[in-house]
């Protein structure tokens, strides 16, 4: 096959992009700064556990609410006429062409101590609240950011379920409840998996967010790894540990959510 | 015979106001095998989905054994469905299709297992329990379909052209296996369909629909015999319909000739629809007929000749073991009791 010589510039790019970079990583991270071999930086990983379970914590939340929310709204846009669909479904996307920072921002004008949300409590005679700098805050960020990672790989499966199949279950004695756990969700897995793993693993390793609506309480993952490269605690061994341990938290919880997938088990 | 379901002046109207079914009135009997039979967009699957509470009627009242059942959602209904395309879940393997009802049901595993196996036996697909149905054929999961539906004893099946997908051969076995399960369960089968020879051959009673309204009811040797308008002649079976007038009883004139008949009752000089099935026409020798005609092709189609022949001004179908060769003049005549005379249809 002539082909495949077509895929030659995306191999290059990968090699020099992807794997060159990985396999620097996991240099920087086994070895000191003259080159010797060292677990010094890897051990050291576990100095952060707290930051760890916060990010993994923080992460499964925005990914349960994010699915939780874009469920039945992919369900509800699957279901409309076609050319209400496209309509919908850029709204959906809209909030994405604007600027992920700028997003950031926004929210910390409505979230801040004397910001929007405030200022109407004040008005309506109610206390301010704290809301920016808590990790409600954060999680919300990455609800918001991350949403439509979870609406369109739902919408794309449901959008395939065959009207019938509903109708289906209906004449063989189920209620909306037992169609939705019988037949829908089942059907839906492979989106559901594949919204999950979307939302959760840029979710886990954001920085922006915790650090603009999380103050300097909730650190997450990513905060600690610029650091490690950016920031006054300058040290790349370290970042590249932390960077390394993290990949391998994120394959295993993938691996073990490809087990719910049905596609898999229909192959064996 | 007991009535199970009763449709009363049935009337589906879309939101954009298109009236789909125009006052339906129908009775269907207790272990019948009925059959909604109709050119597309007749309202066929409509009514059928109106029976399965898939569709709720803008008017009228369905009455099932006797209970008037509107507004009761499709789970509640004492009947189950064959969809057109089978709707089988495509996650579950062909044993947890079938058993996908009685589980919704919570009846307990081992009745499962027992009524599962019967059906399996009964369409012939023991063995194959643990297959994927995206990996079976058009027919296995047609008999997958019926083993879904049948396994939660309805007292009804509606199936919707359900061999429509089904390649000519494995239609008419299925045609003859859906009979067969239809009278050994002694159960009421609704079934529609637009090919009128599946219509004859499996059904007790065919109700003949045409822009949504009911044209004839009737068993198949009355409806093929008996058409009572030129729709429902043309539609079971081919035939000529020619425009003709009744002089006087027993007397029918088309083609510029007299013909003996045996019809009454229409008003001297009444236009009325002539049909005579293409079977009917008799060929003989062109001195001896009152109407004849020129042989414009034949067509050879297994059991008979097909032959279009043009005469006067009409243009004849005949259906013959014999072939006249193309060009010839040939007469043709008619038993009384073969010319078919009926009113013409109002032109809706």
């Amino acid at each position: 096959m002539k082909l495949k010589y077509f895929s030659a510039p995306y191999l290059v790019w990968m090699v020099v992009f992807i794997v060159v970079p990985l396999l620097m990583i996991v240099y920087f991270a086994f070895t000191t700064d003259d080159g010797n071999f060292t677990i010094k930086y890897i051990s050291d990983v576990g100095q952060y556990a707290n930051i760890f379970v916060r990010s993994i914590w923080l992460s499964l939340i925005a990914t349960a609410v994010c699915l939780v929310v874009a469920y039945p709204v992919a369900f509800i846009l699957s279901r409309m006429d076609k050319h209400k669909q496209g309509t919908m479904l850029m709204i959906v996307m809209l909030p994405m062409w604007m600027n992920f920072l700028l997003r950031t921002y926004a929210w910390m004008t409505i979230l801040g101590n004397n910001g929007i949300i405030n200022h109407l409590f004040n008005l309506i005679g109610l206390d301010s609240v704290k809301l920016i700098n808590t990790s409600g805050a954060v999680v919300l960020g990455m609800v918001y950011n991350y949403l439509p990672f979870m609406i369109l790989p739902l919408y794309s499966v449901m959008e395939k379920i065959d009207k019938s199949l509903f109708e289906a279950s209906a004449d063989l004695g189920c209620n909306s409840a037992s169609t939705l756990f019988r037949v829908i969700i089942p059907l839906s897995m492979p989106g559901i998996t594949s919204g999950i793993t979307m939302v959760f693993v840029p979710a886990i390793s954001t920085f922006i967010i915790s650090r603009m609506l999380g103050g300097g309480s909730n650190l997450l993952i990513g905060d600690l790894i610029e650091m490690q490269f950016l920031g006054n605690a300058y040290n790349p061994h370290l970042g590249a540990a932390i960077s390394l341990v993290l990949m391998v938290i994120i394959l295993v919880i993938m691996t073990v959510m490809n087990q719910f997938d049905p596609d898999e088990q229909v192959l064996m | 015979m007991e009535n199970i379901i009763n449709l009363k002046d049935i009337v589906v109207e879309f939101e954009d106001g298109e009236r789909i079914l125009k006052n339906i009135n129908l009775d269907i009997k207790d272990k019948e095998f009925v059959t909604f039979l109709g050119p597309s967009g007749c309202g066929k699957t409509t009514t059928l989905r109106i029976i399965g509470g898939f569709l709720e009627q803008t008017s009228g009242d369905v009455f099932f054994e006797g209970k008037c059942i509107n507004g009761l959602p499709p789970h509640k209904r004492n009947v189950n469905t064959v969809f057109q395309r089978y709707a089988l879940f495509p996650h579950l393997n062909v044993y947890e299709n079938i058993a996908f009802g009685l589980r919704v049901k919570k009846v307990p595993e081992k009745e499962i297992l027992k009524r599962v196996g019967e059906m399996l036996e009964m369409v012939n697909l023991m063995g194959f329990e643990k297959r994927s149905v995206n990996r079976l054929s058009g027919g296995q999961q047609q008999r997958v379909a019926i083993a879904r539906a049948l396994v939660n004893h309805p007292k009804v099946l509606l199936l919707d052209e359900p061999l429509g997908a089904l390649d000519l051969k494995l239609r008419k076995e299925m045609q003859i296996e859906l009979r067969k399960i239809q009278q050994e369960l002694e159960l009421t089968f609704v079934y529609v369909t637009h090919d009128q020879e599946e219509a004859l051959t499996m059904s007790d009673s065919i109700v003949v629909m045409n822009n949504g309204y009911i044209q004839q009811i009737g068993s198949p040797t009355d409806i093929y015999n008996e058409p009572i308008n030129a729709f429902v002649a043309d539609f079971i079976g081919e035939s000529n319909i020619i425009n003709g007038s009744m002089p006087e009883d027993c007397v029918v004139e088309f083609a510029g000739k007299r013909f003996p008949c045996v019809d009454k009752g229409f008003s001297p000089d009444e236009t009325v629809d002539v049909v005579i099935r293409p079977e009917d026409v008799k060929i003989i020798p062109v001195e001896k007929a009152q109407l004849t005609g020129k042989v414009e092709s034949v067509v050879f189609k297994g059991v008979h000749y097909e032959m279009s022949v043009d005469s006067v001004d009409n243009n004849w179908i005949i259906h013959s073991t014999k072939a006249c060769p193309v060009g010839s003049m040939i007469g043709m005549t008619f038993d009384p009791d073969d010319i078919h005379i009926m009113k013409k249809s109002e032109g809706d």
